[in-house]
């Protein structure tokens, strides 16, 4: 500590004697915390610490950037503490669809408004997975299987009233078929429930089936994207993430897409916004970055500022919409 | 034989200077992370990841499976000598080892916990190198039901185990699942039990009331007798090891069965906590010395211990060979492999040969490492108590404080960290049991969830937990040790009648 | 330093009941939260306040048992003399206070104040080993936790001041 001390005695003197140079804009003094609203070990969590990571290798901050999880509620434990934090900008938080969905589900009181959008970083992908054992080549197939199974075919996913049940539930409204949507704890979870046999089909993203696609074990049906995937290097059989047809080439016209972005407390200043900003343009130059990208097959979509809040906005109103139509509103 | 060979080109791997270099390191901060409460395996693991990126895959995986074996280890430290467990897996330890300790013999006690955990972690990596294959196939054939009927089990062979009156053990299981009820509702996705108070969106914490129960409760309890813990005699010499040794062959028994029950829960992956109770459980019935459980038997520090790690090590091959995490430590690296660029899963086996051995080695060589670590720290860590109370108890009330605050970095669960000791020291007194109460908040919510999802697929249908061979015979397992006592009774009878 | 005052205390009857009605009260207010949440059979199987429900109902019967179970055995014995109390509520009164000062004050200065007072008053220590431990262990704490482990702890105006 007496260190510490002697930094910070240091740094008052520089300040009183008007050394600090004229850095342009601001730079964080402290710490970062960097809050994942979701448990540890997924997707968000390894998305927040491989920036850590690469943050760390590359000494792109001169302060640490801690991650930590805040989990509770669905993410809305993390969303209310930032909230709460107004004015201090030396924490962020990244996003998944429970930006929309927590709030909605639960009725607890936040809107991503109560935030400061900083960038989005990546557009997560999501495809329709069977077992590789069922006989369904195409979405077609499979959709006319559960029609006549007549809603006892499973579908497993991550959460309740979540991304993987509104993508469920709009499956439903697009083709009049019925499941029975089973809420599991995390995507790697629902993968191997896929493999064992104890669903029958998933909406994972491509990174929490990913390792069961090449060991052969899970087909790919289509992605629910308006364009196939651009990563073309092949993963299994010949066949690439490009390879796998959307969902609305297959007579299933639904698109969805799930939110990897940054946000800040709110009260931020500009220059602020634009540290951070620009730090996570640096983190998405870096070689990591690109192959984790690639790992998960994500879409690299990069939006800030006025965009990025537009398409926010756009996508909040989107999910209340869907949600409003699958009846999983809050009563309360 | 082609394992052997690529066995013994992991020990190579293993064994360059720069990666036994990384296996120490890592054991003494996995024992830092485990003696911590509140800084649990996966907090640690997780918050080491990023500084192991630098590092080549096998040495950085290497170094946070040596984490990952440290906080095993020292999970049991702070649960004998101060009936603080650090790690959720460690709570039976402290049944005996507390007691153990008091009767100034945490020596021992420590022993037995090293001793145990290293050859339940042997016993799982033998059977993950010789049967990994076979292992994960098994792994996959859990649904639902089938963890539904793991949970029920592991509560059936616990309860009815407590000398204390059934209306209050009942009372106090009851809490418990109250307790772990409070908060989202994973099936609906609705918030229950949370009466619009924000800080109860993450439900309650199991390691926050534990500290409190158990932890500040016992400070409260030794308060009340006045300002010394009991135990301060303790042997510290290095000669109570090689003393403990010769007693354990004893209990061979247990520890083979503790290893299976360990290695089955971590397989599945239900995970080692209950697998520690589990094996508690039966092992306290199954023993001969049974009914002395709970007073500072070695035999019940052995039993847990032994499943705990068993488990927490064959957590990690339903890890490398489905990726899917045994446990939440498992989940993290799991991450970490993916930031490397290593994908778990079937082919991990085949495509990264090198990487997959070396790991299994190093689980061989990190656990030796490891115990030899902790066991030349025995006196240092029995020596402790010998610090007076008037200068520990501040200090281990500040820790605890420290650790209820870092599960969530929130003050509130600090505040419920002190409810929870009030209410330990008015349980404890009053007799009601607090296993129990532990064990229903740590699987209750969990046991719920299953059951439910296994409702939703069978549409409501309770056939689903006796629809194939394996479910139905564990939950006939679990209905025998719930009627265990019944049936030993019934079977006596009949022998005396026929006699 | 135990301070034995008779054998006077409240009586172990009288805590005992008031423990299981609380523990009764606890239940209540879990039986009104799952109505709140559902606690029919929905068509997906059990609503969300479905299981709560019963443990709440479970709570409260095995409390009316064991509230009769207590009535009936009067053994007349102590709860606790009112010394070993005075001893208990001497370490949960400052731990209360040490805990509802750590928003405020950060952990740090909480924690110094509390060691010391602790070993003061109860240990009788000399100043001079009062103080080293009492800084002792919140530095080392900084150091494990915020600089090894970067888990950031509550600080308060002291340490903002320190710029930490």
């Amino acid at each position: 500590m007496k260190r510490s001390v002697r930094v910070a005695l240091a740094a008052g003197i520089a300040l009183v004697a008007g050394q600090i140079p004229a850095l342009a804009g601001w730079e964080p003094v402290r710490p970062v915390e960097f809050i994942v609203p979701a448990g540890t070990g997924g997707g968000a969590d390894q998305m927040a610490r491989t920036i850590q990571g690469i943050v760390t290798k590359h000494n792109l901050m001169k302060q640490p950037l801690v991650v930590i999880n805040k989990s509770g509620g669905a993410g809305g434990e993390g969303f209310l503490d930032v909230k709460a934090s107004a004015g201090n900008p030396h924490k962020i938080i990244i996003t998944l669809s429970n930006l929309f969905t927590t709030p909605l589900a639960t009725g607890i009181p936040f809107n991503w408004k109560d935030l400061t959008p900083v960038a989005m970083l990546a557009l997560d992908e999501f495809v329709l997975w069977v077992n590789a054992e069922k006989p369904y080549a195409t979405a077609k197939d499979y959709i006319d299987a559960v029609k006549q199974a007549g809603g006892t075919l499973k579908m497993g996913g991550t959460g309740s009233k979540q991304e993987d049940q509104i993508i469920t539930v709009a499956m439903e409204k697009a083709t009049g078929a019925k499941f029975t949507y089973i809420p599991y704890k995390g995507g790697g979870e629902v993968a191997v429930q896929l493999v064992g046999n104890h669903i029958d089909s998933t909406v994972n993203n491509p990174i929490e089936a990913v390792a069961q696609w090449r060991g052969g074990k899970v087909r790919p049906l289509c992605v629910f994207d308006d364009k196939p995937m651009g990563y073309d290097e092949p993963i299994t059989d010949g066949k690439a993430w490009k390879d796998i047809p959307t969902c609305k080439s297959q007579g299933l016209d639904i698109e969805y897409l799930m939110l990897r972005g940054i946000f800040m407390s709110p009260r931020a200043t500009k220059d602020q916004i634009e540290y951070y900003v620009d730090l996570f343009k640096k983190v998405r130059e870096t070689p990591e970055w690109q192959d984790f990208m690639k790992t998960g097959a994500f879409n690299t979509t990069f939006m800030t500022g006025a965009d990025y809040a537009k398409w926010v906005e756009t996508e909040e109103k989107r999910h209340e919409l869907l949600m409003k139509e699958a009846g999983f509103l809050a009563s309360n | 034989m082609e394992e052997l060979a690529n066995l013994f080109h992991g020990f190579a791997v293993a064994l360059q200077p720069f990666n036994i270099m990384v296996m120490i390191l890592g054991i003494v901060l996995g024992v830092i992370i485990g003696v911590l409460p509140g800084l649990g395996g996966a907090n640690g693991v997780a918050i080491l990841l990023p500084l192991t990126f630098s590092m080549p895959p096998t040495s950085a995986i290497i170094m946070l499976s040596c984490i990952y074996w440290g906080a095993l280890f020292g999970g049991a430290i702070t649960s004998i000598l101060f009936n603080i467990p650090g790690e959720p897996w460690s709570v039976a330890t402290t049944f005996d080892g507390y007691p153990m300790a008091q009767q100034g013999k945490a020596g021992e006690a420590l022993t037995a916990a090293f001793t145990s955990s290293f050859v339940g972690a042997l016993f799982a990596v033998i059977m993950i190198t010789l049967v990994a294959p076979l292992v994960a196939s098994f792994a996959l054939q859990f649904g639902p039901a089938e963890k539904f009927a793991v949970y029920f089990l592991a509560f059936c062979s616990f309860v009815g185990l407590s000398k204390e009156p059934p209306f209050k053990t009942v009372a106090a299981m009851m809490i418990g699942f109250a307790l772990a009820a409070v908060g989202l509702d994973s099936i609906t996705g609705q918030l229950r039990l949370t009466f619009g108070v924000t800080e109860l969106l993450n439900g309650f914490d199991f390691l926050i009331a534990v500290i409190g129960l158990f932890g500040i409760g016992e400070i409260l309890l030794t308060m009340e007798e006045g300002l010394s813990f009991r135990g301060g005699n303790a042997k510290i010499n290095l000669r109570v090891v090689l003393h403990t040794w010769k007693e354990m062959p004893a209990y061979w028994l247990t520890s083979l069965r503790s290893c299976l029950i360990g290695c089955w829960m971590g397989i599945t992956p239900a995970g080692a906590t209950p697998a520690s109770f589990m094996s508690y459980g039966i092992a306290k019935r199954l023993s001969k010395r049974g009914k002395k459980f709970g007073h500072g038997e070695i035999e019940g520090v052995v039993a847990p211990e032994t499943a705990a790690h068993a488990a927490g090590t064959a957590a990690l091959l339903p890890m490398l060979s489905l990726g899917v995490p045994g446990s939440p430590t498992a989940a993290v690296l799991l991450g970490g492999l993916l930031i490397w660029g290593l994908q778990p899963g079937p082919m991990l086996f085949v495509e990264q040969k090198e990487f997959v051995w070396g790991l299994i080695a190093s689980m061989y060589l990190g656990n030796l490492v490891g115990l030899l670590v902790v066991l030349t720290c025995v006196p240092i860590f029995a020596a402790i108590l010998r610090i007076p109370f008037s200068i520990i108890a501040p200090l281990i009330l500040v820790l605890c404080a420290i650790g209820a605050y870092s599960v969530h970095s929130s003050t509130f669960d600090v505040v419920l960290m002190l409810v929870f000791g009030v209410l330990g020291y008015l349980f404890k007194k009053c007799g009601y049991p607090l296993a129990p109460l532990v064990l229903a908040i740590v699987l209750g919510d969990k046991a719920e969830e299953a059951f439910r999802q296994s409702l939703l697929g069978s549409q409501g249908s309770l056939a689903v937990f006796f629809s194939n061979g394996l479910v139905g015979t564990i939950m006939v397992l679990g209905l025998i040790a719930l009627f265990w006592s019944a049936i030993q009774e019934g079977y006596s009878r009949l022998r005396a009648a026929t006699a | 330093m135990s301070s034995h005052g008779g054998s006077a205390g409240p009586s172990h009857k009288a805590v005992e009941a008031g423990v299981t009605l609380a523990i009764a009260l606890f239940g209540i207010i879990v039986i009104i939260g799952s109505v709140k949440a559902g606690i029919n059979w929905g068509a997906e199987g059990p609503r969300a306040g479905f299981f709560p429900f019963y443990v709440g109902l479970l709570i409260v019967a095995a409390s009316a048992m064991n509230f009769r179970n207590t009535l009936r055995e009067d053994d007349g014995g102590v709860f606790a003399e009112w010394g070993q109390l005075r001893q208990v509520m001497s370490v949960v009164v400052p731990t209360a206070i040490y805990v509802g000062a750590l928003p405020f004050t950060g952990i740090y200065l909480a924690s110094m104040i509390f060691i010391a007072w602790f070993m003061r008053w109860l240990g009788k220590y000399g100043w001079l080993t009062v103080t080293a431990v009492a800084i002792g262990m919140p530095v080392v704490t900084y150091l494990i936790f915020e600089r090894w482990f970067m888990v950031p702890l509550p600080k308060g105006p002291v340490e903002e001041w320190l710029g930490l």
